[in-house]
């Protein structure tokens, strides 16, 4: 299977409905009002939003003019270059060793099950590797990453149901350092982003490790799902003001939900998408291309 | 975000000029449907159902009513709003229950959309109902599932069935047989959250369906989803023919529009949602405060609810009367507090109120550590001192500072948002009757 084969079988539900709509639009027609109005309803109906869609008309419609394109098939590849290039706009961070992440997001998102197979991916690249269950909260968190970190083969610390999540991760970090292991991925409760003192928890947590192990890197990721809609970028606003958000997780993008949420919180908060999810299975975590996403999504 | 907080202002403002002429040009119409139509697309109502609802309304919006009503916005807004509770299904519905016991409930829905919290809010329910609820643990692939369920039995109280990872369809009909044997009469599978585009898993569902024929058939959504709701929603129907759809995390600052969405396509009425993490946070669902939370309008019934539930109706009725006569004491302001506290989380709270969005009030700006300090303060007064706070001098609000861990500046400012609220007491006294 290639490199992007998954991303792209994950997308293929997301083409055969929107692609099929646009490439209806882009064959043959000419670039007059209902043409714009069937593209914006296009890109509305893949979850990209009000406003990113208006900016990305916008920019599309200037250089339509400017380089005087007329056939709609120009056109789709204009639109393509303008959505890569506002995904590329942020850079994904770059790894250094020892390397701290620590993974939020809203409940129910994929953030255990993410964390599995990041620890799968950094295990398979030869680097020692850490779990901490910093989800004391939610039944039975801590028993599901000791099933994923068992199929990853990695060390999990953990603590009773309930314990303080800081306890757990200071232990984790002492683990860390004292084994000078290369990575320490930390998964934390589920929590809605209006929730103030478990937002302020994560403030904590990031203290902690930051006190703790000074030299690691450190970076926060959060989870988002590929089936919520604008409140996504709502999610990734508040978890910003409370940790420095560095990267998106984007999950469950092998359903037919279209994730173009993305774009919005591209344009509008500047963070980068990090990794997507396209499955289940331990493997089924892709390191994000705009290219191969806009593609999966326009065709 | 609070960006459509102010549909009916943007309403207003596009119909501003016609209050002159009375008359709506087609401009305009088409202006406001188009306001109407980013509103509702930001709350993540499905493209298709906007469309089609937008058409409706810009019908009805050409109509007379508004032609002649003087706030031509704000009518516009009701005729959206009486649409929008209109699709909804307009009244509450109910769970059915099964003439020959057990009733069966079957969740199902995408992973992640809180079945297995919600199985647990929906058996305290009906234990509180004086129903026998049992839990049959259905979802042996996601790890530990089996283990989460039987935590949050034990949370409420409530027996858990399970099989381990044996086949769920099995289970599923050993879990009923179990019940009926045992004398419950309500059973709920929680089965495991799936892909509505995989096809095995799917059919195991109906296999389910099958085994057991539940009396509910009740679709999970997390009422964050966005435009797949429906694709989501209508697979789920196709295969099952769900009788119900559940919504979850409702307390969060979603606009919901999935609920829209759903009801739209599906025609299958919402029954419930899901709104806290506590396992009493469940509660029916009202279209019509749906669709001013969906307009960004508040939802005050909800707020007035809380009220009565945490203060009780009769205290309500004296801190009225007092507020009334404005014989408001510093005890009174106290008791205030309290019941703030009571009623939950102060931004869901926020949320609730209608233009909390516009005026831009945020959690940050209600301050629940400074509320705390003023409970304090309060109770670091003699009881004389909280019904003559006129006799706090500098040298009461230097020890009352001191007993209650607090500044002087902290005991002024209390003492200062007491007078003005007292003051607008005074303003509102002689009105019949106060918001709530």
């Amino acid at each position: 299977m290639g490199l992007f084969a998954k991303i792209k079988e994950g997308l293929k539900k997301t083409k055969e409905a929107l692609a099929y709509k646009l490439d209806k639009i882009f064959t043959g027609g000419v670039l007059n009002d209902d043409f714009y109005d069937e593209l914006e309803s296009a890109l509305l109906t893949s979850d990209i939003g009000a406003a990113a869609t208006d900016e990305l008309m916008e920019r599309l419609r200037d250089v339509v003019d400017e380089k005087h394109i007329r056939d709609t098939e120009s056109c789709k590849g204009e639109l393509k270059r303008i959505m890569v290039e506002m995904l590329e706009e942020n850079p994904a961070p770059e790894y250094d060793y020892p390397l701290i992440i620590m993974v939020t997001g809203v409940n129910g998102v994929g953030k255990t099950t993410a964390i599995g197979k990041l620890a799968k991916k950094f295990k398979a690249m030869g680097k020692s590797v850490i779990v901490a269950a910093a989800d004391t909260f939610r039944a039975a968190a801590s028993d599901q990453l000791t099933v994923w970190a068992d199929r990853a083969d990695v060390r999990i610390i953990k603590h009773a149901e309930g314990a303080d999540p800081g306890a757990v991760v200071y232990d984790a970090v002492m683990s860390f350092n004292a084994k000078n292991t290369d990575v320490l991925l930390i998964d934390t409760a589920g929590r809605l982003h209006n929730k103030k003192n478990l937002m302020d928890e994560l403030g904590k947590i990031n203290r902690i490790v930051g006190r703790e192990a000074p030299d690691a890197t450190v970076y926060n990721y959060i989870v988002l799902d590929a089936t919520t809609g604008q409140n996504a970028i709502a999610q990734v606003d508040v978890f910003n003001e409370c940790v420095d958000i560095d990267g998106i997780i984007l999950t469950k993008l092998d359903g037919t939900a279209k994730g173009g949420v993305v774009l919005a919180i591209a344009s509008e908060l500047e963070v980068p998408v990090v990794y997507v999810g396209v499955g289940e299975g331990i493997d089924d975590l892709e390191d994000f291309e705009a290219e191969n996403f806009v593609d999966g999504i326009i065709g | 975000m609070g960006l459509f907080g102010s549909l009916s202002e943007k309403l207003n403002h596009v119909f501003s000029k016609i209050t002159s002429r009375g008359k709506l040009t087609e401009l305009e119409i088409k202006q406001a449907m188009r306001e109407i139509r980013v509103a509702l697309l930001e709350a993540d109502v499905n493209y298709a159902v906007v469309k089609d609802f937008v058409a409706r309304v810009s019908a009805e919006a050409v109509g007379e009513k508004v032609l002649n009503s003087l706030t031509p916005g704000q009518q516009v807004v009701k005729i959206v709003n009486d649409e929008l509770v209109r699709v909804m299904g307009g009244t509450v519905s109910k769970l059915e229950v099964s003439p020959k016991p057990p009733t069966v409930i079957m969740m199902c829905g995408l992973q992640g959309a809180g079945k297995t919290t919600m199985c647990g809010k929906l058996a305290l329910m009906l234990r509180k109902q004086g129903k026998k609820p049992m839990l049959v643990a259905c979802d042996i692939y996601r790890p530990a599932a089996i283990n989460q369920l039987r935590v949050v039995g034990k949370n409420v109280n409530v027996e858990v069935f399970d099989r381990g990872t044996q086949n769920p369809v099995k289970t599923a009909g050993e879990g009923v047989k179990e019940a009926l044997k045992l004398g419950y009469d309500t059973v709920i599978l929680d089965t495991a959250g799936r892909l509505h585009i995989n096809e095995e898993l799917m059919n195991e569902l109906l296999d389910i369906k099958k085994a057991v024929e539940p009396t509910e058939i009740l679709l999970t959504v997390d009422s964050m989803t966005g435009q797949d709701a429906v694709t989501v929603a209508t697979t789920f129907n196709e295969k099952l023919d769900v009788t119900g759809v559940v919504l979850t995390k409702l307390d969060g600052d979603t606009r919901g529009g999935a609920a829209l969405s759903i009801r739209a396509v599906t025609g299958k009425p919402i029954k419930l949602c899901g709104m806290g993490e506590k396992p009493t946070d469940l509660e029916p669902f009202y279209p019509d405060r749906m669709a001013s939370r969906i307009l960004g309008m508040g939802d005050v019934l909800t707020l007035i609810e809380k009220a009565e539930h945490a203060v009780g109706e009769e205290e309500l009725k004296k801190l009225e009367k007092k507020m009334r006569e404005a014989r408001f004491t510093l005890d009174d302001f106290l008791t205030q507090f309290e019941s703030i506290g009571k009623m939950g989380n102060i931004s869901e709270l926020l949320a609730m109120v209608p233009g909390a969005n516009r005026l831009k009030i945020s959690e940050k700006d209600i301050d629940e550590g400074r509320i705390n300090r003023f409970k304090a303060i309060i109770r670091s007064m003699t009881m004389y001192e909280r019904e003559h706070p006129e006799i706090i001098k500098s040298s009461r609000r230097k020890r009352i500072a001191a007993g209650s861990g607090t500044s002087i500046q902290d005991v002024n400012q209390l003492l200062k948002q007491f007078d003005q609220t007292k003051d607008m007491m005074k303003a509102m006294k002689g009105k019949r009757r106060f918001p709530f």
